[in-house]
C-alpha cells in the first residue's frame, strides 16, 4: 500500500482549503523557478525517466509524448492542452483535482508548456463540470495574481497563460484531434492522422495534449526526482495514481494508490470490500467503460497496472474500477454502455455510426433474451468489423466491453436466450 | 418551434462577455469563441438556444451560420428546445444504474409528475437523462442546473426536488454526509500526513 | 522520389502522393466513396483501409502519405474482409430501393456492393429514416440513402465557396443539409449530384425520366457561356436528357454550372421547327422555298450596302463564316458579331482572349477585376479563381462589375467603379498597383460589362495601359491580360473576322442606320439580345432555333440547329477551338445552321464555294489558321489595341449579366431555369410564359 508521504495528491477530498496560501503549505509552487532552471532538456529527461505513462487512458509515455514536440519554436507557436474532459462512464479522478487541487495542475501546466516551449496552455473542462470549473478558474487567477503564471511567471521571465475552455456535452472531445478540433469551434470530430498533434495541433500548430492527472503530477516528479516516481509501482507501470472505484462495492471512492496495487487488496482496502463480500462478485470493469469486464477469477489475482491488465486481455485505461455484484444483470449493464457509445459516436466514420447503433440494438435483444443464439456469434463479428477500422479509439471502446462480455461470459447469454424462447421471464433482477 | 424568437442580442453585460472570450483565444481564430458564446446565449434565453442566437453568435464571429448550427446540434449541452427553469439531468449510465438511478428517476417522475424528456406545465422543471457526468464515486447523481447532486436515493432525490419546487435551496453535493468522494466509513489513506508534505529535500 | 512495396510490387511515385494513389498508379483500384480528387481529404467512409507493415491498425489509404519503404497489401483475406464490413454497415441503413432510384446502374454504392456485398443481410434492426431537405429546384434529395461521405458539404465549402451545407447531429443521427430550409446559392450546385456516390442527391428535374443505360452517350461543348465547358450530352430519341460534365483539366475540370447543365430542358421549348414568313403583319407558317424566296425577294429590291447582318452569342463559327461570305458576296460591309456593342477589335487576337488561360489562374499572384462579375459570368472560371485564393497569397481587386460587398466566393477589394481608378492604376499611383507590380504573375480581367457603351474602347486601351504598366505582359510565357467573354461565339467570330468591313456599320451604327430607315433588311443568325424596337421598318430575316426575342420581330423565320443538334465549332474565351457534336437532330424541318445559309446563297444567286462541313471548315482555317489547332488555346502576340484618352469620369460599367439564369434564348426557355429565378430571387419574379 502507498504510504501517504508517496502520496501526491495530499488534498485529494478537498478536507482542507484548496486555495494558494494552502496549496503552497501543502508544496505546491514550492521553487518552481529553481525547476524551470534545470531547462527543458532535463525537464524532458526526468519525466522520461520516471516512466511516467499518460493517466487519460492510452498510457504512453509523456516524457516521449512532449518529445515528439519541436525543439525550437519557429513561426509557429507551441501549445499545451490538457484534457479535463472527463467524461469515460466510471471515472472521477480529474474532477477531484480539478476542484480540489488546482494548483498542482497550474503549475504542472507551467512546467510542461516551459519544457516544450509552449507560452499558453488550453485546459478544455468538459461542461457539465460548472462548479469545477469555477474552482479552477479561481486558482488560475490566484496564481495570475501572485505572479505565479503571466507575463513573468514565478520570475523566471517566462511568459505563460492558462486558459480555461468549457467542453459543452460530448464524450468524444476526450480523443486528443476531437478535443482540439472542439477547441477551435468545430463539431469534436477526430482527425485523421498523420498529421499528429505534435507536429500540426491546436491552429495548426505543434500541439501536445496531456490529461489531467499526467499534468498535475509532474511538479512532484520533479521536485522529488524521477527515481522516487519510478521507485513506486511495477517497473515500466510505475508511480502513485488516482482510482475511481464505483459500483457494488461498501464505499465507493477516489483514492490515490500506487500503480500495481492487487485489484483485490485495492477494493477491499479502500472501497470497504464488495458488498455482500468477495464471494459475491460477478464482474469488474477495471479501467472505466471501455476495457473489456473480467470475472472474479481473473480479479482475484490480477495486478492493476497497464502490463497486467493487457495481459489479461483488458486495461488500466483511467483506472476506474467498476465493481458489480453477483445480482447484476451483466448483460444489462453493458447493453448500457452499448447505448452509451451509440449516443456519443461522432457519426463521422462509418463502422461506429453504423456500428455503435447495430451493436446496442442488438444487445438490448440479448439483454431481453429476443435473439438466436447464431447472433451471438454474429455480434461478436460485428465487434470485429468496427475494432482498428474507424478514425479514432470510440469504436473499439465501443466493440471491447461487448467482447469482454461474450469472452467471459457466453452462456450467461445462452442462458437469457434459451429462457426466453421457454418463456421465461427474463430480465434479472 | 413554440416562442422562438425572430432576432437574439446580447444583453451589454453580456456582449461585454463575448468579448473577453473572444480575446483568449489568439487573433485569426475568433471560431473558437463559438462554444462559450452560445452558452452565454442559451443562459441569457432561459437555457435554451433559439435559431436566431445561433445567427447571432455566426454574426459576431463572422462564421457561416451553418458551422454554428453544426456545433450546437453537436454537443448535448445546447437545449435547441425550450427547457424548465430547473433542468433535472440524472446520470442512467452503468455506475449510477448499479447504484440504483432508477429509483432516482422514479423519484423525479413520482415528484414532478413527468416522465423523461418532459417538461412541467408551470414550466418549472424540465426531466432528462444524462450520460456519464463524472461522479462515480458519489453515483447514483443528478445534475440540475450547475449543481450536482450526490449519493442520491429515492428520498434524497424526492427532498432535493422538493425544496426546489417550494422555492428554496438544497444543499449541492453528497446527500449523505461525506464531503466529497473519499470513502463512506472513513478515510483509508491521508491520515497520517505529517507537517512533512513530503518533499524531498 | 518514396519507393514502396504494394502486393509485393515495387513503385517508386512522387513525394506528397497518397497510398491510395501509389496504389492508382499500380494500377490497383482501392475501392472508396468519400475520397475523391479534386476536395480535400476525409477519410470518412473507411471503404479504402488496406494493410500496412508495421502499423498497428488498417490505414485509410486515402489520408496516408506515401513513405519510404512502405509495405502496402491490398488484397489480402484480411483486407477484402474489412471492405467486406464497411460495405456492410453502409448498406445496413440504406434503403434497398434500387429499382425506383434515379441513381441506379450509376451508383458507387451499387457498384460496389457487386465486389464486397453479401447477398442477403445480417442486421435484423429497424432501418433508419431521414427527412428530405429542400435543397431548391435543382437537387432532389433522397436522405435516407444518404452515406455521410461528406463529398456534397466539401464541394459546398470548398470549391463552389458558399458555406451553407453541413452535417448536423451526431452519431447516427447526423444529417446532411442546410438546417435551416433554403435552397443552396451556388451557381455550381449541380456538380454535387455527380459528386454525390449514392442516390441522396439527385437531379430533380430529371428525377424519373430517363435510365443511364437507354441514353445515347455525345461528348460535346457547352455554349451557355463562353468558357466552352466539356460536356457529355445524354440524348433519348431526339430529346435532350441530361447534360452532363467531361473532364477537362483546361477548361472545366469535372464542372459544369447550373445554366449548363439544367437549361437543357429549354432545347425542347419554344422551338422553331419550321420556316415562317410574316404575312399581314403575321407569322405563317412556310416551305424553305417560300421564306427563301421572301428574302430574296427583298434582297434584290435592295441596295447591298442597305443590308445588314448581326451574329448572336451561340452562332457557331461554322454558319458565321458562312453567313460573312454570303454578305460580302451581297456587297454590304455591314456585319457584326458583336450583338452587345463591345468595343473589342480584331486587331490583335490578345486583345480579346484571356490569356492567361483558365488553367493559368492557378500560378497567378493577383488579379484585378474590371467591370465584371466572374462568379456569374462564367461560375466555373470562377471557381478556378476561388481555387487559386484559397491556396492563399493572392490578392483580388475589382473597379466595377459588382456592387461592393457581392459575394464572389472569396475576399477581394473593392476599389469603387470610379473609372479614375483605372486611371490611378495604369499611372502607378493607386495602391494597388503596387500589389500588382510585385509579383510575379499579376492578371486582369476585363467584363463585357466595361467595354460597352461610347468609352467601352478607352476602357479597354486603359485595361493594356495597367497590364503594360504594371508588368502583367511581356514577361517571358506569361500575359496576364484577359477579356472574359460572356457569349460562347464571340471569340470565333472576332477570330473570323464577323466585324464590319471599309465603312460598315457596327451594331449600334446599325440600330440607328435601322432607326432613320437607312437598312432595309437586317439577317440576325441568332441574334436575340439587341434592342428590336429599333430596327425600325427594316426587313429582318431571324435564323435561330427558339421563339425568342428575335423571331418575334422577323419578318422571315429561318429555323436553325441548336448546339446540341449540329456538329459545330466554337472558340471559347481563351481562344480555345472547340467543336460540338450532333446528339440529335434538329426538330421538324430545323436545319444545320451552315447549311441554311448555303442553301440561301444558291438562291440569291451568290452561291458559297463549299458543300460539305469538312469545305466550310477549310474556309475557316483559311480565314483564320487558328481554326487548324483544336482543343487548344494558343498563345497570341502581344499588340495594339483599344483607344487611347483619358476618360471623362463616370464609372466602370457592371457585369454585362442581370440574371444568371436567363441569358440566351435556350435558359429563357427553360422552365427550370425559371424556377431558379424565381427561387433566388425570393418568388418575387414575374411568372414567364415557360412556368408550370
Amino acid at each position: 500500500m502507498l504510504k501517504d508521504q508517496d502520496r501526491i495528491f495530499t488534498n485529494i477530498y478537498g478536507l482542507e482549503d484548496t486555495g494558494l496560501k494552502a496549496a503552497k503549505k501543502r508544496g505546491d509552487w514550492s521553487r518552481t523557478k529553481t525547476l524551470m532552471n534545470k531547462g527543458r532538456e532535463k525537464i524532458i529527461a526526468e519525466v522520461k525517466e520516471s516512466e511516467l505513462r499518460g493517466r487519460g487512458g492510452a498510457g504512453f509515455s509523456a516524457g516521449m509524448k512532449w518529445s515528439f514536440m519541436p525543439k525550437e519554436v519557429t513561426d509557429r507557436p507551441h501549445y499545451l492542452v490538457v484534457n479535463a474532459d472527463e467524461g469515460e462512464p466510471g471515472t472521477c479522478k480529474d474532477r477531484e483535482i480539478l476542484r480540489n487541487e488546482p494548483h498542482k495542475l497550474i503549475e504542472g501546466a507551467l512546467l510542461a508548456s516551459f519544457a516544450m516551449n509552449a507560452n499558453a496552455a488550453y485546459c478544455y473542462v468538459r461542461g457539465e463540470f460548472f462548479r469545477e470549473t469555477e474552482a479552477l478558474q479561481r486558482a488560475v487567477d490566484e496564481a495570475y495574481e501572485a505572479g505565479l503564471i503571466g507575463e513573468d511567471a514565478c520570475g523566471s521571465g517566462y511568459k505563460f497563460d492558462f486558459y480555461i475552455h468549457r467542453g459543452m456535452g460530448a464524450y468524444i472531445c476526450g480523443e486528443e484531434s476531437a478535443l482540439i478540433e472542439s477547441l477551435e469551434g468545430k463539431k469534436g470530430q477526430p482527425r485523421m492522422k498523420p498529421p499528429f498533434p505534435a507536429n500540426c495541433g491546436l491552429y495548426g500548430c505543434p500541439t501536445t495534449v496531456n490529461n489531467v492527472e499526467s499534468i498535475a503530477v509532474t511538479p512532484a516528479i520533479l521536485r522529488r526526482g524521477a527515481s522516487w516516481f519510478a521507485g513506486i509501482g511495477k517497473p515500466n507501470n510505475t508511480g502513485p495514481k488516482l482510482f475511481n472505484i464505483s459500483g457494488h462495492v461498501n464505499n465507493p471512492c477516489t483514492v490515490e494508490e500506487e500503480l500495481g496495487i492487487p485489484l483485490k487488496e485495492l477494493i477491499d482496502k479502500h472501497a470497504g470490500g464488495v458488498i455482500g463480500g468477495w464471494e459475491n462478485l460477478g464482474a469488474i470493469i477495471p479501467g472505466g467503460s471501455s476495457v473489456p469486464m473480467l470475472p472474479p477469477e481473473i480479479c482475484e489475482t490480477v495486478t492493476m497496472d497497464f502490463d497486467a491488465l493487457s495481459a489479461v486481455k483488458s486495461g488500466l485505461g483511467t483506472g476506474a474500477v467498476i465493481v458489480m455484484d453477483k445480482n447484476t444483470d451483466l448483460i444489462r449493464a453493458i447493453c448500457r454502455l452499448s447505448r452509451f457509445y451509440k449516443h456519443e459516436s461522432c457519426g463521422q466514420c462509418t463502422p461506429c455510426r453504423e456500428g455503435t447503433g447495430w451493436m446496442w440494438r442488438m444487445m438490448e435483444r440479448m439483454a431481453s433474451g429476443d435473439a438466436k443464439v447464431e447472433e451471438i456469434d454474429l455480434l461478436e463479428d460485428v465487434t470485429r468489423q468496427v475494432e482498428g477500422h474507424t478514425i479514432c479509439a470510440l469504436g473499439d471502446a465501443a466493440a471491447w466491453p461487448i467482447q469482454g462480455l461474450i469472452r467471459h461470459f457466453r452462456p450467461l447469454l445462452e442462458q437469457r436466450i434459451a429462457d426466453r424462447q421457454a418463456g421465461k421471464s427474463t430480465e434479472a433482477a | 418551434m413554440s416562442g422562438a424568437p425572430e432576432t437574439f442580442t446580447f444583453t451589454p453585460e453580456n456582449a461585454e462577455a463575448a468579448k473577453s472570450v473572444i480575446a483568449k483565444y489568439p487573433d485569426g481564430w475568433h471560431e473558437s469563441a463559438v462554444m462559450p458564446l452560445l452558452d452565454l446565449a442559451q443562459r441569457q434565453h432561459d437555457g435554451w438556444l433559439p435559431r436566431a442566437a445561433m445567427d447571432a453568435v455566426a454574426e459576431i464571429l463572422s462564421m457561416p451560420p451553418i458551422r454554428v448550427y453544426e456545433v450546437a446540434t453537436f454537443y448535448t449541452m445546447y437545449n435547441l428546445q425550450p427547457v424548465g427553469k430547473h433542468h433535472v439531468q440524472v446520470c442512467t449510465n452503468l455506475p449510477c444504474w448499479l447504484r440504483g438511478s432508477e429509483d432516482v428517476v422514479g423519484a423525479c417522475r413520482k415528484t414532478l409528475g413527468i416522465d423523461i424528456g418532459m417538461t412541467t406545465e408551470n414550466g418549472m422543471f424540465t426531466l432528462s437523462e444524462a450520460e456519464c457526468l463524472g461522479a462515480c464515486a458519489n453515483a447514483p447523481m443528478m445534475q440540475i442546473g450547475d449543481d450536482y447532486y450526490e449519493d442520491l436515493d429515492a428520498d434524497s432525490t424526492t427532498k432535493v426536488l422538493k425544496l426546489l419546487k417550494s422555492g428554496g435551496k438544497p444543499k449541492t453535493g453528497s446527500q449523505t454526509g461525506r464531503h466529497t468522494s473519499e470513502p463512506a466509513g472513513g478515510l483509508t489513506s491521508l491520515k497520517n500526513l505529517g507537517k512533512d508534505e513530503g518533499e524531498a529535500k | 522520389m518514396p519507393k514502396l512495396t504494394i502486393n509485393g510490387m515495387e513503385i517508386e511515385v512522387e513525394p506528397g502522393l497518397t497510398v491510395l494513389q501509389a496504389c492508382e498508379l499500380a494500377g490497383i483500384e482501392i475501392p472508396r466513396f468519400c475520397y475523391h480528387e479534386r476536395l480535400s481529404v476525409a477519410g470518412n467512409c473507411r471503404m479504402c483501409l488496406v494493410h500496412m507493415e508495421r502499423a498497428p491498425k488498417p490505414v485509410a489509404s486515402c489520408a496516408m502519405p506515401v513513405g519510404e519503404g512502405m509495405v502496402i497489401e491490398t488484397d489480402t483475406p484480411e483486407v477484402r474482409k474489412m471492405r467486406k464490413g464497411v460495405m456492410e454497415f453502409l448498406l445496413i441503413n440504406h434503403p434497398l430501393d434500387c429499382p425506383i432510384c434515379d441513381q441506379g446502374g450509376e451508383c458507387d454504392l451499387q457498384d460496389q456492393a457487386m465486389g464486397y456485398g453479401t447477398d442477403r443481410g445480417r442486421y435484423l434492426e429497424n432501418k433508419r429514416a431521414v427527412k428530405d431537405k429542400n435543397l431548391g429546384p435543382l437537387i432532389k434529395t433522397i436522405m435516407t440513402r444518404c452515406i455521410h461521405c461528406t463529398r456534397c458539404i466539401r464541394f459546398a465549402t470548398e470549391v463552389a465557396g458558399v458555406q451553407e451545407l453541413g452535417a448536423t447531429g451526431r452519431g447516427e443521427n447526423m444529417e446532411v443539409g442546410t438546417y435551416v430550409e433554403k435552397a443552396l446559392t451556388s451557381e455550381l450546385s449541380g456538380n454535387m449530384i455527380d459528386l454525390c456516390p449514392v442516390g441522396a442527391l439527385t437531379s430533380k428535374p430529371y428525377a424519373f425520366t430517363a435510365r443511364p443505360w437507354e441514353l445515347k452517350k455525345t461528348e460535346s461543348i457547352d455554349v451557355l457561356d463562353a468558357v466552352g465547358c466539356n460536356i457529355r450530352v445524354d440524348t433519348r430519341g431526339a430529346e435532350v436528357m441530361r447534360i452532363l460534365p467531361r473532364i477537362n483539366e483546361d477548361v472545366n475540370e469535372e464542372w459544369i454550372s447550373d445554366k449548363t447543365r439544367f437549361a437543357c430542358d429549354g432545347l425542347g421549348r419554344q422551338r422553331l421547327d419550321q420556316p415562317y414568313v410574316r404575312r399581314d403583319g403575321k407569322l405563317e407558317p412556310a416551305t424553305w422555298d417560300e421564306a427563301f424566296a421572301a428574302i430574296a425577294d427583298k434582297v434584290k429590291a435592295s441596295a447591298p450596302k442597305k443590308i445588314a447582318a448581326i451574329a448572336g452569342d451561340m452562332a457557331c463559327a461554322e454558319s458565321m463564316m458562312a453567313l460573312k461570305d454570303l454578305m460580302t458576296g451581297l456587297g454590304t460591309p455591314h456585319i457584326d458579331c458583336r450583338q452587345d456593342g463591345t468595343k473589342l477589335d480584331a486587331s490583335s487576337r490578345s486583345g480579346y482572349l484571356f490569356n492567361s488561360t483558365i488553367a493559368g489562374i492557378g500560378g497567378a499572384d493577383a488579379l484585378l477585376l474590371i467591370g465584371t462579375n466572374p462568379r456569374i459570368e462564367a461560375p466555373v472560371l470562377n471557381a478556378r479563381i476561388r481555387k487559386r485564393s484559397i491556396r492563399g497569397g493572392f490578392q483580388v481587386a475589382a473597379v466595377g462589375g459588382v456592387e461592393e460587398g457581392a459575394d464572389l466566393t472569396y475576399d477581394y477589394e473593392h476599389l469603387g467603379a470610379d473609372t479614375g481608378v483605372l486611371h490611378s492604376l495604369s499611372e502607378g499611383k493607386h495602391p494597388f498597383a503596387k500589389v500588382l507590380k510585385k509579383t510575379d504573375k499579376a492578371m486582369l480581367v476585363i467584363g463585357q460589362g466595361a467595354l460597352t457603351g461610347p468609352d467601352g474602347g478607352k476602357v479597354l486601351g486603359l485595361a493594356r495601359a495597367i497590364a503594360e504598366s504594371c508588368g502583367m505582359v511581356n514577361k517571358g510565357a506569361w500575359n496576364g491580360f484577359n477579356v472574359l467573354h460572356t457569349a460562347a461565339a464571340r471569340v470565333g467570330g472576332l477570330d473570323l473576322g464577323f466585324l464590319p468591313g471599309r465603312d460598315g456599320y457596327d451594331v449600334e451604327g446599325m440600330l440607328s442606320a435601322a432607326e432613320s430607315g437607312k437598312l432595309d433588311m437586317v439577317y440576325l443568325l441568332g441574334a436575340d439580345e439587341i434592342d428590336m424596337s429599333r430596327l425600325g421598318s427594316a426587313f429582318v430575316v431571324y435564323q435561330g432555333h427558339h421563339g425568342d426575342a428575335g423571331a418575334h420581330r422577323a419578318d422571315v423565320v429561318l429555323p436553325g440547329a441548336a448546339y446540341t443538334e449540329k456538329n459545330s465549332t466554337f472558340v471559347n474565351t481563351e481562344g480555345r477551338v472547340q467543336r460540338t457534336h450532333l446528339a440529335a437532330f434538329p426538330p421538324g424541318e430545323a436545319r444545320e445552321d451552315w447549311t441554311i445559309v448555303r442553301a440561301l446563297s444558291d438562291v440569291l444567286g451568290h452561291t458559297l464555294a463549299y458543300n460539305d462541313l469538312s469545305e466550310v471548315r477549310g474556309r475557316l482555317v483559311e480565314a483564320n489558321p487558328i481554326f487548324l489547332s483544336l482543343d487548344e488555346a494558343t498563345p497570341a502576340a502581344w499588340g495594339d489595341f483599344g483607344e487611347q484618352g483619358r476618360l471623362g469620369g463616370g464609372t466602370v460599367g457592371s457585369t454585362a449579366i442581370d440574371n444568371f439564369y436567363m441569358t440566351d434564348p435556350i435558359s429563357r426557355a427553360s422552365a427550370t431555369m425559371a424556377r431558379c429565378t424565381e427561387t433566388r430571387s425570393g418568388g418575387q419574379q414575374d411568372k414567364t410564359g415557360t412556368d408550370g
